[in-house]
């Protein structure tokens, strides 16, 4: 019986892979857990175990190809008779089953939206003044962080990264990779699963006068440490009379990755930006991650700094030089229109930039910001865009009920109500927990269809 | 203390559930790597004499709860492998209707009180239902799972103190793999006796070879015993490994190829009941063979029945928010 072997996804992310070595050959005889190839990712280098037992009959993709798309066929395998019956059943399964129709759909969804990245780059390119004593490359969010975290770590002693898996395991999300390396276990240090100890020892070194990058595994797991962030780092140089700061940044993925349900998949920016003594960013492109980034380890205040999973892995062209930093607290116009602003940030600025492509298609011309900063807002460009467009639809990931979409929507009200020829509208995650399957956490979350119909409706379309 | 299972019956019964388990996981992992699995998949591969051997002692109506790295324990506590398996792979009939999936599964009916996502948070919830439990006076014990990571949460040492400070009946399993995600015991704890974290709490506790499932069931019997005679919290150290990766996603750089094989040669809980089941009940190759084949149809059964099962109607959005 002839059974194929299929390219695995091996992480909640991964859409393809290389093939970076085979172990097996044709002819050799393999059981369950034999490994049978080296698999890597962007993220991580896996072996691939064999869960058939039988004879490998063919290879169907050299050693070192790359881009293989999850469930290609890379292999077959000749296995027993009675064993074989079930494994047919997995192929029919598998050819048959409409879940994978649904992947490759995905795929092509992933292939969109990297073709809106690149769409908008160019625009951000037309729109934005290119600093001169810089060069524009190509950086993933991912290298964006590493980066800004391995510059300032040079720039100041001071400065040092701690977290779960930061170090020898090079990060959950490989997002510290090499640090350890190049800084040493004194100043890249593993700490224990203990979010909420981890965080307080974190906090009172920041009030001794160095500066920790306290990195979450994801932000779903500072819940543990919650107290220690908001009772005594955001408070204690307010409380002391301005005589101990807080120089910390605490930072990992925030809001929903790939399905990982319900305690795994939560936007915490209006949980955060609540907060008075603390700072909150949510950059969406690497430019902005990077330049933020920076500025937060420089900041003499607490600064909860949202990163996305789903965006680790996207490119984008980076301006700015090494040593240049973005100003907290500042929006950025990404898109210049005269119908509607739409305000977003993070990963909603994903939705808001492929619903602008089709805006645009139907005659719509949306003004769009980033608001990047979410603590302070930046106010000053959202009233000015608005007292000119007259509309105004917010986009979040997050839950409706005190998003940030809706303090924003209150603040216009109150700073340009004469101004607003519509209610402003807010598209936001789904007022329900994230659930696991995935009809249900594609409608949970917001998308570009619901931005285009909150933009038609500001602006009374059908 | 009499040793509980000692029939060729029972053993075989021990038997057939860590095999079970083993399957059903390599089952998981297959689907994952097709797609039909999505987030984050945790295998219990290697660790299933742990929940097989204290399942085994647990009495009517006893709990049990524990991480995300729960498909064994719910294998064994009685719960369906097909709705486990549909659940793992979000369709309707799964045991959270699609809406948990793999970290978050819970059989009231069967006692398990999940599945539980972030690390550490199950062990209050676990002294809680404890605690209800000496409320009702019902004699039931809540067996509350957790790892050697997590056994370094703060809330950890809180539940410790109430639990012993009223005499809870819970017995905390501190399921030993040795690694926290990518970090070995040594790199993340002050000491390797998890068994004595509970001194300063007055709760007894001893580490188990929990690579044997008699051992396991001995212990756990003695343990449940403590906490039902009214002498407040246990704690088992379950000296156990996992031989997969943390989770799908994990390349497991942090340990050898070679010393994940030396424990599946010399240690694996399934090879050595089976040594048993041959030495001491003359258990034939042909008699393996009919299990290995029920317990593969088993499992053939459960991922057919969960790819052939819906997805969740899209109104399953919005219910089971608030209860009725």
């Amino acid at each position: 019986m002839k059974t194929e072997i299929l390219m695995p996804s091996l992480s909640p992310t991964m859409e393809e892979g290389s093939l970076a070595k085979w172990y097996v050959s044709p002819g050799d005889k393999v059981k369950p857990g034999d490994i049978i190839a080296d698999i890597e990712t962007d993220k991580a280098l896996m072996e691939y175990e064999s869960i058939e037992e039988g004879t490998i009959l063919d290879l169907l993709v050299e050693e070192g190809t790359e881009n293989i798309k999850v469930n290609s066929l890379i292999a077959i395998i000749e296995t027993e008779g009675s064993e074989g019956i079930e494994q047919k059943k997995d192929i029919d399964l598998n050819q048959n089953e409409p879940a994978l129709f649904d992947k490759s759909d995905q795929t092509s969804q992933v292939k969109t939206e990297a073709n809106v990245i690149s769409r908008v780059d160019d625009k951000e390119k037309n729109h934005q003044e290119l600093n001169e004593n810089s060069s524009t490359k190509q950086l993933t969010v991912r290298e964006a962080i590493n980066s800004a975290i391995a510059e300032e770590m040079k720039l100041d002693e001071n400065v040092f990264l701690m977290g779960e898996e930061v170090g020898e395991y090079q990060g959950a999300y490989k997002v510290s990779q090499g640090l350890l390396e190049e800084f040493g276990s004194n100043r890249v240090i593993d700490t224990p699963i203990t979010e909420h100890g981890f965080t307080g020892l974190a906090v009172g070194a920041a009030f001794s006068g160095i500066r920790p990058i306290v990195e979450f595994m994801t932000f779903n797991f500072a819940m543990q440490a919650l107290d220690q962030i908001v009772n005594s780092a955001a408070k204690t140089n307010y409380m002391s009379g301005g005589q101990i700061n807080c120089p910390i940044v605490f930072r990992g993925p925030n809001g929903a990755a790939a399905r990982v349900a319900a305690q795994h998949s939560q936007d915490f920016a209006s949980l955060y930006a609540s907060i008075p003594g603390l700072k909150v960013i949510q950059p969406f492109s690497a430019e902005d991650t990077k330049g933020l980034l920076k500025a937060a380890i420089r900041e003499n205040n607490p600064v909860v700094f949202l990163e996305n999973e789903i965006l680790y892995g996207k490119s984008f062209p980076v301006n700015i030089s090494d040593d240049q930093v973005i100003p907290i607290g500042k929006a950025k116009t990404v898109s210049i229109g005269k119908d509607v602003t739409i305000i977003s940030y993070g990963i909603g600025m994903l939705h808001t930039l492929e619903a602008n492509i089709k805006l645009k298609e139907l005659g719509i011309s949306a003004e769009v910001i980033d608001l990047r900063t979410i603590r302070p807002i930046d106010f000053e460009t959202i009233i000015e865009s608005v007292k000119k467009t007259n509309r105004c639809v917010t986009v979040e990931e997050s839950f409706p009920v005190c998003s940030i979409g809706s303090y924003v929507g209150s603040q216009i009200m109150i700073k340009a109500f004469d101004y607003l020829d519509a209610p402003v509208l807010n598209c936001t995650g789904k007022d329900v927990p994230m659930p696991y399957a995935e009809n249900l956490e594609k409608a949970a979350l917001t998308s570009p269809d619901e931005i285009i119909s909150a933009v038609k409706k500001v602006l009374y379309k059908n | 203390m009499k040793i509980p299972t000692t029939s060729k019956k029972e053993l075989l019964e021990l038997y057939n559930k860590m095999l079970l388990i083993r399957r059903f996981e390599e089952k998981a992992g297959q689907l994952y790597g097709m797609g039909h699995i999505g987030g984050f998949c945790h295998l219990y591969i290697g660790q299933e004499a742990v929940v097989v051997g204290i399942e085994s002692i647990k009495k009517t109506g006893d709990q049990n709860i524990t991480s995300y790295r729960d498909h064994g324990h719910m294998l064994a506590c009685g719960m369906d492998p097909k709705m486990v398996m549909a659940e793992l792979t979000g369709r309707s009939t799964g045991y959270s209707k699609g809406k948990g999936g793999s970290m978050h599964m819970f059989s009231k009916s069967e006692g398990f009180y999940g599945g539980h996502g972030i690390v550490g948070a199950q062990v209050p919830i676990g002294a809680g239902i404890a605690f209800a439990n000496k409320y009702k006076n019902n004699g039931n014990v809540c067996f509350t799972y957790f790892g050697e990571g997590a056994a370094n949460q703060g809330q950890v040492y809180e539940t410790f103190n109430m639990a012993s400070l009223w005499s809870l009946p819970v017995v905390f399993v501190i399921e030993n793999n040795q690694y926290a995600m990518g970090t070995s015991i040594v790199r993340a704890s002050s000491t390797e006796e998890m068994f004595a974290r509970g001194v300063a709490f007055n709760i007894p506790g001893k580490a188990v070879n929990g690579m044997d499932v008699l051992e396991v069931s001995k212990e756990a019997s003695n343990a449940a015993e403590h906490c039902r005679s009214g002498k407040g919290p246990f704690i088992l150290e379950m000296k156990t490994y996992r031989y997969r990766g943390h989770s799908m996603s994990d390349p497991a750089k942090y340990r050898t190829r070679e010393e994940v094989q030396k424990i599946r040669e010399e240690k694996d809980p399934i090879d050595t009941l089976r040594s048993l089941l041959i030495e001491k009940y003359k258990i034939s190759e042909k008699e393996f063979k009919t299990i290995d084949g029920e317990i593969k149809a088993i499992v053939t059964e459960s991922s057919d029945f969960a790819l052939n099962s819906p997805e969740p109607n899209i109104e399953e959005l919005w219910t089971d928010i608030y209860a009725d």
